[in-house]
């Protein structure tokens, strides 16, 4: 006999009513049947406001669906025993301003574990998330890789039979997702079921089972490989020529049969909507990866306009001679603790720059500094040739910033948000009104143009602010992790616009944790441990890499940062 | 005791050392429980006052007799009144209407005539009938003067002979005569209901705005055992700056303190209990630290001020506003506190107003509870 599910979901729906009197309801959830075994894991997908956490909600107990029957471990979820579940929300719950002990053990003791009499469970919860020696910092003086596994540590201290796991790895690069992966796996009781929702899909290929929620419907569920299947016979590639790689990628993005197309190294990768190549030489079949699958079962038919966000900007003619971002020699020190070292680098117009490097690095302060938002130490920066000690104004009229965290009026709507930023950039009447028009529809916000702007799901939320930084067309965009949280497809959407913003001549300084999105970028600087380590384009990068043909760009990160660790080591 | 229970005491325990361990790192309750009662105390102590110690007196003498110019000396000379003397009524009155005088005593023509008959005639005084208590403290003070002129009059062996029928006044309780012995406790009750409205209109709603509730809800900690757990470090704070209040109101302002601790201890329980359920009822309802703060302001500060009969007499209101009084718990606590300090234990008085107040702290509580759902969206 076969065992008792775990979860059972039957034809469950939920509706929410509309934000204002007279918006229409919304349709969260769907005729949704699911199963879950114990011991398996099960990776919800999809693209953003398709119902992902309005799901884990309903399994927690903390949405009620309108309809159907929820199943938790063999009774109604009304009669939930909440210390069998470990349910880690989007926002992690932790308290800030509390240390990481204190956390820990708060939610230890109200989830049934009295850190007194299982010390060897604590213990291993602080060895396997590498807290020990943090025991005693603010949780929100973590890095956000460290601040993520803390919180899920939090919610699986007592390895509860069933994990709900919001978006554990959001925002966090490449090496500390990995970690997380593998650190839910290894604090998982035995026979311990885990859901995992994320909008990343290589997380998703790790589970055993893969369900793919749209518009509050299950489009898949299967095994992960099964939705690779969805893209069978349809994905393609052909090589890159050298230079001018992004037009290449553009040109292909709005072709009619291609859903999507992306940069994979020296190729570029298509996924089609007929079983035959785009027009052209070189296409050759290639195998389908999650990603692909994804596109083509989300796929609305449309061919990917060219960027109305971008045609807005205006032509700025390329100065060699004349950068549009300059960093030199930037330091940046907190006490005894230097935040960011030496950063020199340039960015001329047209060109995009990325910043890559793992959460706590000193990214995020760099990045500060050339947006006029923190003091460098030392050393200078110059933003559209505006030196940002003397004319820090002036400095930050010529750009737009689309910061990491959400930094709009939460509790404006949409629309008075970008009335807002319009009116701060000296944007007014038929200008502003434009502008306003524009991005929203570029960025398909007009449904959400009523709502608050804090209540959005993560991904609006991401679009929204790339909508309030290019509303004044500046000549230097800053993007702060622009497509954290966001969906596979919208990703493509927002580098389609990044691209063709870029191709006006405009200077694109990004930070990403997405290695496949790194790609794009002209140029690449890596920080680690508060240093440049490696720079140049991400062919440069990926040379470090020995013994690999064609590596990926995440390889080349992994391998990087640990030649780093080791060298620290040999040379302490 | 059931395994469950023995957890379920370790979740509450758990919630209160959180609790503890934010107040300790938020410097602003520092300020809100400490700082605030001091300021207040120094406020309502000093500024706020209804001694008519000075206060202006126009004097209009229409008999300039030897037994009237006497009197305007016996009120020259005392410390309760500056006085200021005019030809006629007519003259003075703007300066009632203005406020530079607090009320004009008028001594009729004839007053001396009459004195020496033996038949005393009546000395007017005009007060501010906008000024209802200070009106009443100069009535007080008049008459005592009269009193004072009156027996000084008799010791010398003059003609004014006692009259026939006089009404005794005895400030029980109050023999200064001292608005301060009044207003202060009604002050300690004012700074009560602000700090305990204010000190829980935060914590819910910034469970909700951070983000944590969601996480707090998901465990199988029970809502009742929730609210509670957070509702105990806040009356312990809350009493602490009773604790405060009272010690500024004994030391600094030379009240006495009549009744007893465990009285004290009583009445301000089930005062906190009211007001820190309706704070926690204002956060958990609004979620929204900001509208929460404003909306304690509103509910618990205001009201308490001006509905307790701290400062202004609830007998004197309309009706409909007497009613309206009833639901204001600093009309509960007041007039326990005046007699805590003044008069002592009247258990009387103390034990309907404990059991009125314990009534509104057990509805907020059931209410909160209610408010409270294990729903986040």
């Amino acid at each position: 006999m076969a065992e008792a599910p775990l979860l059972r979901l039957t034809d469950v729906a939920k509706r929410f009513k509309g934000s204002r009197r007279g918006a229409p309801h919304v349709q969260a959830l769907n005729g949704i049947n699911l199963i879950l075994a114990p011991g398996r894991s099960l990776g919800l997908v999809g693209p953003d406001a398709g119902g992902k956490t309005t799901l884990m909600r309903i399994l927690a107990g903390l949405v009620e669906a309108d309809r159907g029957e929820v199943e938790v471990m063999g009774r109604p979820v009304a009669n939930l025993d909440r210390s069998l579940v470990g349910y880690m929300p989007q926002s992690g719950a932790l308290y800030g301003e509390l240390t990481v002990r204190q956390n820990l053990e708060l939610y230890a003791r109200l989830r049934g574990l009295e850190p007194g009499d299982s010390p060897e469970r604590m213990d291993m919860l602080y060895r396997a998330t590498g807290l020990s020696p943090f025991t005693d910092r603010a949780a929100n003086r973590l890095s956000g890789g460290m601040r993520q596994k803390l919180a899920l540590a939090c919610a699986v201290v007592a390895a509860p039979p069933l994990m709900l796991l919001d978006e554990p790895s959001v925002g966090v690069d490449p090496v500390s997702r990995r970690e997380i992966w593998d650190l839910a796996l290894e604090l998982a009781g035995p026979g311990s079921a885990i859901v995992w929702t994320t909008s990343i899909l290589d997380d998703a290929g790790k589970c055993d089972d893969v369900i793919l929620l749209h518009s509050g419907h299950i489009l898949y569920n299967g095994p992960p490989e099964g939705l690779a299947e969805e893209a069978r016979g349809h994905t393609f590639a052909r090589p890159l020529p050298p230079t001018s790689r992004r037009a290449f990628l553009q040109e292909a993005l709005e072709r009619p049969e291609v859903i999507s197309a992306t940069m994979s190294g020296k190729s570029l990768r298509a996924v089609c909507r007929s079983a035959s190549p785009p027009p052209g030489k070189g296409w050759i079949p290639i195998t389908p990866e999650a990603e692909d699958g994804f596109a083509r079962m989300l796929d609305d038919g449309l061919p990917l306009a060219p960027s109305a966000l971008a045609a807005a900007f205006p032509l700025r003619a390329a100065q060699p001679d004349r950068p549009a971002i300059a960093a030199l020699q930037l330091t940046r020190r907190y006490g005894a603790f230097t935040a960011a070292r030496d950063i020199t680098f340039t960015v001329f117009p047209g060109e995009i720059f990325g910043l890559l490097g793992p959460n706590g690095a000193g990214k995020s302060t760099t990045f500060r500094m050339l947006c006029g938002l923190l003091s460098p130490s030392s050393g200078r920066g110059t933003v559209a040739g505006r030196e940002l000690s003397s004319a820090r104004a002036q400095a930050r009229e010529a750009m737009g910033y689309m910061p990491q965290k959400f930094s709009l009026y939460g509790d404006l709507s949409v629309l008075a948000n970008l009335r807002f930023v319009a009116g701060a950039y000296g944007l007014i009447g038929n200008k502003a009104r434009d502008a306003i028009d524009r991005v929203v529809n570029a960025l398909d916000l007009s449904s959400f143009t009523a709502q608050m702007a804090g209540l959005l799901p993560l991904g609006i939320k991401q679009r929204l602010a790339l909508g309030a930084a290019v509303l004044h067309t500046p000549p230097v965009l800053f993007l702060d992790e622009p497509t954290s949280g966001v969906d596979p497809l919208i990703r493509r959407e927002f580098w389609h616009h990044i691209n063709a913003i870029a191709a006006r001549g405009t200077a694109v300084l990004v930070t990403t944790h997405f290695m496949d999105e790194a790609e794009n970028c002209d140029r690449l600087l890596l920080i680690n441990r508060s240093e440049a380590i490696a720079s140049g384009t991400p062919d440069d990068l990926k040379r470090a890499v020995i013994g690999k043909s064609d590596p990926t760009l995440e390889e080349a990160f992994i391998t990087l940062i640990e030649a780093q660790g080791k060298g620290e080591s040999e040379a302490a | 005791m059931s395994a469950d229970d023995h957890s379920a005491g370790r979740r509450a325990r758990a919630i209160r050392a959180k609790e503890w361990a934010q107040v300790w790192l938020d410097p602003s309750t520092f300020g809100l429980v400490v700082l605030m009662p001091l300021i207040l105390m120094i406020l309502f102590g000093n500024a706020v006052s209804l001694d008519v110690k000075g206060s202006r007196l126009g004097v209009v003498d229409q008999d300039h007799s030897a037994a009237s110019r006497e009197l305007v000396q016996v009120l020259r000379h005392n410390k309760s009144f500056s006085v200021i003397e005019g030809p006629a009524l007519g003259h003075l009155e703007d300066g009632l209407k203005d406020g530079s005088l607090r009320g004009i005593a008028v001594i009729p023509d004839g007053f001396g005539q009459a004195l020496i008959r033996g038949q005393p005639r009546d000395v007017q005084l005009v007060t501010d009938g906008a000024q209802v208590n200070i009106a009443t403290f100069l009535t007080g003070h008049m008459r005592g003067a009269l009193r004072d002129w009156a027996a000084a009059r008799a010791a010398e062996g003059g003609k004014a002979a006692p009259p026939v029928l006089e009404i005794v006044t005895r400030y029980t309780y109050n023999p200064g005569l001292q608005s301060r012995f009044m207003l202060v406790p009604g002050a300690i009750g004012i700074v009560m209901a602000m700090i305990g409205s204010l000190l829980t209109a935060l914590i819910m709603a910034r469970e909700y705005e951070r983000g944590t509730m969601e996480g707090l809800l998901s465990t199988p900690i029970t809502i009742p055992s929730l609210v509670l757990s957070k509702l105990i470090p806040y009356y312990v704070l809350g009493l602490g700056s009773t604790g405060i209040c009272v010690l500024v109101a004994v030391f600094g302002y030379g009240l006495p303190f009549r009744g007893s601790i465990i009285a004290l201890v009583l009445i301000a329980s089930a005062f906190l209990a009211a007001v820190l359920g309706q704070g926690l009822l204002i956060s958990a309802g609004t979620k929204n630290q900001f509208v929460s703060t404003q909306f304690a302001l509103l509910s618990g500060f205001l009201p308490s001020l001006l509905l307790s009969g701290f400062l202004f007499e609830i007998d004197s209101m309309p009706r409909a506003i007497q009613w309206l009084t009833y639901i204001v718990p600093a009309r509960y606590l007041i007039p326990s506190l005046q007699s805590v300090f003044l008069v002592g234990d009247v258990w009387r008085i103390f034990l309907p107003n404990i059991a009125v107040l314990m009534g509104f702290g057990a509805f907020f509580f059931f209410r909160v509870t209610r408010a409270i759902k294990r729903r986040i969206a």
